[in-house]
């Protein structure tokens, strides 16, 4: 359980970093190190240099953009978690955060760093891809950005590029003031490795119809997966409905098994964790006022 | 490489690996000997610091890393030699430890809880120690030495810091914990946190 030798780099810029990165094939980003650090130890990952980004002054803070939230990719998962700015305006990633570890990892852990590391069950990329937020990607070339779901692409997998660091996740505003989320997932233990997990967003009109829906589940397959329940929008988001739009927008679902739970139980649950998250975020939408401001 | 850290309010200086872990650093270079090593990869807990005031796992960072941040430890918690804090003294009254491999790690767990919250709900303590493993005492004991301490420091005529005042926005994320009054400063009136 001791990591094998490496060097050890902390650049003073963002520009420095992406230089260090492009120039060596065999050099790993470190920014929280709440999954790197695991797996040096046990020596899965073996490489020869670090770059520690964590305290890049380019890539912390959370900031408001026309339509979007930033959330730079070094923001710890503990101070989104009590971002007052988030809890606003990204709602759905407020919710799901105390889910992700424990709060000792989330001292340490990033936003950043969950994205990168792509694990199908977790909770983050789950809120980025339902939402179809945008990865920006910084390299000694310039910045570019990425859909959430384009970049995702199985387990542990990106189409992240040499060279390439997650400098910030662009998080989309919904416009609409009566906005709900809900957030479902069964795991062995609370902040274990979710076996299923869904995520939804709905905004309600003054006439509580469904104007705007978005639907994902994480853990049953590779990667997280965005639901099209479109089919949805302008109904009262009534029990009838739900059940026939999450099942037919589940028919294709591609399921995984293994150790913990099989193919079957997965479907199953994550059909039922989809209803169960649109109804909350229905009665969460709903409990917003429909007057002026509140 | 050359590493300066700040221990328990002491800086401490050593020449060390990039791949030495902080727990390693704290136990080996400077003989403190009360943060655990459990499993090394970050699953219980028991090797739990507090930096800049919130614990974190001190196997998954490492040493060279932790440079400019308050590193504190369970021998830091102690008013003086040979005294317990109130937290400490409460594990031993309800008898919240029996082997005491995961006690250090949960304490810190829950010193930092009781440093932003003075009336825990038992939600709070459960998941102020969710990432500590416990293989003696079932966590009953636990729960109710840190229900007992969050008691006995309400009623203690000591000034505590304000609810979240330790969590600012705007400060950044490597900011020094804040409204944390040392000893010294218990006698001066108490300044609201900005």
């Amino acid at each position: 359980m001791k990591p094998a030798p490496f060097d050890y780099v902390r650049p003073g810029s963002l520009a420095e970093a992406c230089a260090l990165l492009a120039g060596d094939e065999d050099a790993r980003v470190i920014a929280g190190g709440q999954t790197l650090v695991p797996m040096l130890a046990m020596r899965l990952a073996r490489p020869a240099r670090l770059v520690d980004i964590l305290r890049l002054p380019e890539l912390a803070g959370i900031s408001e953009r026309p339509g979007a939230i930033v959330v730079g990719a070094t923001t710890r998962q503990a101070q989104a978690e009590r971002d007052p700015l988030i809890a606003a305006a990204v709602p759905m990633l407020a919710r799901v955060l105390p889910w992700v570890g424990h709060p000792p990892t989330r001292n340490r852990g990033t936003i950043g760093g969950s994205i990168a590391n792509a694990d199908p069950s977790a909770e983050i990329p789950l809120v980025a891809v339902t939402l179809g937020a945008e990865i920006m990607l910084a390299s000694s070339g310039g910045t570019k950005s990425v859909p959430a779901d384009d970049f995702l692409i199985g387990p542990m997998l990106t189409t992240i590029g040499e060279g390439d660091c997650v400098s910030a996740i662009r998080f989309p505003v919904w416009p609409q003031r009566r906005i709900g989320v809900g957030f479902f997932e069964i795991s062995a233990r609370r902040s274990d490795f979710a076996f299923a997990a869904a995520a939804a967003q709905v905004a309600l009109d003054d006439r509580d119809l469904c104007s705007d829906i978005a639907l994902g589940v994480d853990g049953v397959g590779d990667r997280p997966l965005r639901l099209d329940v479109s089919s949805l929008i302008g109904t009262e988001l009534d029990a009838a409905s739900v059940q026939e739009a999450v099942h037919a927008a589940s028919a294709e679902l591609d399921a995984m098994s293994d150790l913990h739970a099989s193919a079957a139980y997965r479907r199953r649950v994550a059909i039922a964790l989809c209803v169960r998250a649109l109804q909350q975020a229905r009665a969460d939408a709903a409990a917003k006022s429909t007057a002026g401001a509140s | 490489m050359k590493v300066d850290l700040c221990i328990n309010g002491a800086t401490c200086s050593a020449d060390i690996e990039p791949r030495k872990t902080l727990l390693d650093a704290l136990r080996e270079n400077f003989l403190l000997n009360g943060t655990h090593a459990g499993c090394e990869h970050g699953v219980c807990g028991a090797c739990t610091v507090l930096v800049d005031g919130e614990p974190v796992r001190s196997c998954l960072m490492f040493a060279v890393q932790a440079d400019g941040y308050e590193i504190t430890t369970i021998e830091g918690l102690a008013p003086a030699p040979g005294e317990l804090s109130v937290l400490q003294d409460a594990f031993c009254e309800t008898h919240g430890l029996q082997c005491g491999y995961c006690t250090p790690g949960m304490i810190l767990a829950a010193h930092a809880l009781l440093q932003h919250t003075v009336t825990p709900t038992r939600d709070d303590i459960v998941e102020a120690i969710s990432g500590n493993i416990c293989r003696c005492t079932g966590y009953g004991q636990i729960i109710e030495a840190v229900e007992f301490a969050a008691a006995r420091l309400r009623i203690a005529n000591t000034p505590r810091p304000h609810h979240g005042a330790h969590h600012p926005v705007d400060a950044g994320h490597d900011a020094p914990a804040e409204g944390v009054l040392e000893a010294a400063e218990a006698d001066e009136p108490v300044v609201e946190a900005k």
